[in-house]
């Protein structure tokens, strides 16, 4: 019932600019930021119970847990440590320097294996294994090489082909599936609004 | 409502005065007495030194102020033309004031924006700065000045009768919106009830949800877990949802298996969602008691804690199976691929096009785009389910047809030669009628 309530309301509220129409949504937006406030503390707790459940147990990699659980709970410390205890009046406090030193270099480094992992899977999808598998290493060869000066070098029909692939083919296969995703989108939201869809509030909808 | 006033430039002694009045902004009276003694007064302090050096600049005229429609009656429309003495233009002030209020409630003439040198504009709305809004229903008056290249501020004349703005019930420009939304709700209703009055409906076989037992049952035989990365997005998102549908189904499945599950999630919302979901699921297939309190979990809320995190299980647990259904953004590759090395087969779902390459590359089943919305029907086969589904190939069916109708008329365009013409142009005209993207 609060599902179709509030999604009839925020149908209606689309096509309504008045200022009453306007103070309902914001009155339900603002929910979001307090719901996901509470439910970061379950999150926390989600979190602590799996991992002190495999220390206590010791379980297979244990360690792990270890290495989640001391910095989750020891960086809002460092974080309430006034700035002058450990990075001097001038420089960053301590959990600055765990921000920045420790936490962003590993969150880059995963990043960049990204650069790693796509030569691979290139590797792997480029091999013109059947007729379809071609066609798409030839529109990537094509597409790849009007990207850089040097396939200016073979002549201007070649990045010319690359945009054309990109442009017309391409762009054409990208708008269908946004179509498709478009109403997908539609028809999951009515059936949520209307009820026909109750697998998100748990179980398996029947 | 729309209301237009015309205006005359205020006169030259007055602008002689304020030519002499260098940055203030003097206060006009009401009063025509009270009018002329301030003029009097300021011409007198203008010396006919200053105002022979200084060249005249004549002011800008407001041509007509108007509410804004379609909006919640918090912006106004104001025109004017330029002052003709353009070269000692510096900018031009737009300042307002609500008649009879007192000076705290903006009683006073106050800038409220203006519009330097070299901006073309000469319409205005006014309310998007919120230092000063527009209230709905207050009565507004406003005035053009002219600041010139030499400091000085050429007062406009204030403008009466006022302007109010006022908000509207229906929001006209969305009227082709309203009209295809009823078109394809009415659509997606009349398949439920078709479906439901046992009318069997096809649905083409997609091989990434047909799939989805067999990768189950491997992971039985394997005695591995299988994991279900439910997307990187919020509950918001209704991939997300579309998820979550699916996750209970599998878990359903997994629970008459009994084959561990397991559900890293990113979002905490999505993570206490997923929790129900699977308990659910595991009761509704008779097992409550093989609920794993650990199988759902919250990992972080960090994009790339949560692929190591996922990475490192995928490389410790060794799952036999791995879904991916929902958004992500550039952790797909980096999660695919780990899962592809580790041997697993994997079944990935998204609708967001720029990830959709990294998973055909990388996994075994992809469900591109809408597929993913329709996983749920096809899993559960109810019949409401299977009627939105063909409600949603009804609404396509409406749109091919507009773009096949389209590609006929570009063609008569190309052939009759009106293509570059509009007003002639077939195609033009159709996109008139069916064109929403001036829309936010």
């Amino acid at each position: 019932m609060i599902a179709l309530v509030g999604g009839v309301i925020m149908i209606i509220q689309y096509f309504v600019p008045h200022r009453i129409s306007q103070d309902v949504f914001n009155y339900y937006t603002s929910w979001g930021p307090i719901v996901a406030t509470f439910a970061l503390i379950l999150g926390v707790g989600s979190v602590t119970r799996v991992h002190m459940y495999k220390i206590r147990m010791k379980s297979t990699n244990w360690a792990y847990s270890l290495a989640v659980i001391l910095p989750m709970f020891l960086m809002p410390v460092f974080a309430l440590l006034p700035g002058s205890l450990l990075g001097g009046t001038d420089g960053p406090g301590f959990f600055d320097f765990m921000y920045s030193r420790v936490q962003i270099p590993i969150q880059a480094t995963m990043f960049s294996m990204l650069a790693f992992y796509i030569a691979s899977a290139a590797f792997r999808a480029f091999r013109a294994k059947s007729l379809l598998a071609t066609v798409l290493l030839v529109a990537a060869v094509f597409v790849m090489l009007a990207q850089v000066p040097i396939g200016d070098l073979a002549g201007r029909w070649l990045p010319n082909t690359g945009q054309w692939i990109l442009r017309f083919p391409n762009l054409a296969a990208k708008r269908a599936i946004e179509l498709g995703v478009g109403f997908g989108m539609l028809a999951t939201s009515l059936k949520i609004i209307f009820g026909v869809e109750r697998g998100w509030l748990g179980g398996a909808g029947e | 409502m729309r209301m237009t006033v015309n205006l005359l430039p205020a006169g030259l002694a007055l602008l002689l005065a304020t030519a002499a009045g260098a940055q203030a902004i003097p206060e006009p009276s009401a009063t025509p007495d009270s009018l002329l003694l301030l003029s009097d007064s300021l011409a007198a302090a203008a010396s006919a030194q200053v105002a022979e050096a200084l060249p005249e600049v004549r002011p800008a005229v407001l041509t007509s102020i108007a509410d804004v429609p379609n909006d919640a009656g918090d912006h106004l429309s104001v025109s004017f033309e330029p002052s003709p003495d353009s070269a000692s233009v510096l900018a031009y002030l737009i300042l307002r004031r609500t008649p009879g209020a007192p000076d705290s409630l903006g009683g006073q003439w106050t800038i409220v924006k203006h519009v330097p040198l070299g901006d073309p504009t000469t319409d205005v709305i006014d309310g998007y700065d919120p230092d000063f809004l527009v209230e709905s229903g207050v009565s507004y008056e406003y005035r053009i000045d002219v600041l010139t290249t030499d400091g000085r501020q050429i007062e406009g004349a204030s403008v009466s009768p006022v302007a109010v703005a006022s908000g509207e019930w229906f929001h006209t420009e969305k009227l082709k919106v309203l009209v295809g939304c009823v078109l394809f709700i009415s659509l997606i209703f009349f398949y439920f009830k078709r479906a439901l009055s046992g009318h069997q409906l096809y649905l083409r076989p997609i091989p990434g949800i047909d799939a989805i037992d067999e990768a189950i049952g491997r992971a039985t035989e394997m005695g591995k877990p299988i994991l279900y990365v439910p997307g990187l997005s919020s509950i918001e998102d209704v991939a997300t949802i579309a998820s979550l549908t699916i996750l209970g189904r599998v878990a359903k499945k997994v629970a008459q298996y009994q084959t561990p599950l397991r559900v890293p999630n990113r979002d905490p919302i999505v993570f206490t969602v997923a929790e129900e979901a699977v308990k659910q699921a595991y009761l509704e297939a008779g097992r409550p008691d093989s609920y794993e309190a650990n199988s759902v979990f919250f990992v972080t809320d960090s994009q790339f804690a949560y692929v190591a995190a996922v990475n490192g299980l995928m490389i410790r647990e060794k799952p036999a199976t791995n879904f991916y259904l929902g958004m992500f953004w550039a952790e797909s590759l980096l999660l695919a691929e780990t899962g592809s090395l580790s041997g697993a087969i994997q079944i990935a779902g998204t609708d967001a096009i720029t990830q959709l390459p990294f998973f055909i590359t990388t996994c075994d089943y992809t469900l591109i785009g809408e597929e993913l919305y329709a996983a749920s029907a096809y899993l559960g086969r109810e019949p409401k389910q299977v009627g939105a589904v063909k409600g949603q190939d009804a609404c396509k069916g409406i749109v091919m047809t507009f773009v096949t109708i389209g590609i006929l008329l570009c063609i008569i365009d190309l052939v009759t030669g009106s293509y570059a013409d509009p007003s002639k142009s077939l195609l033009a005209k159709l996109q008139g009628l069916i064109d929403v993207t001036s829309l936010e």
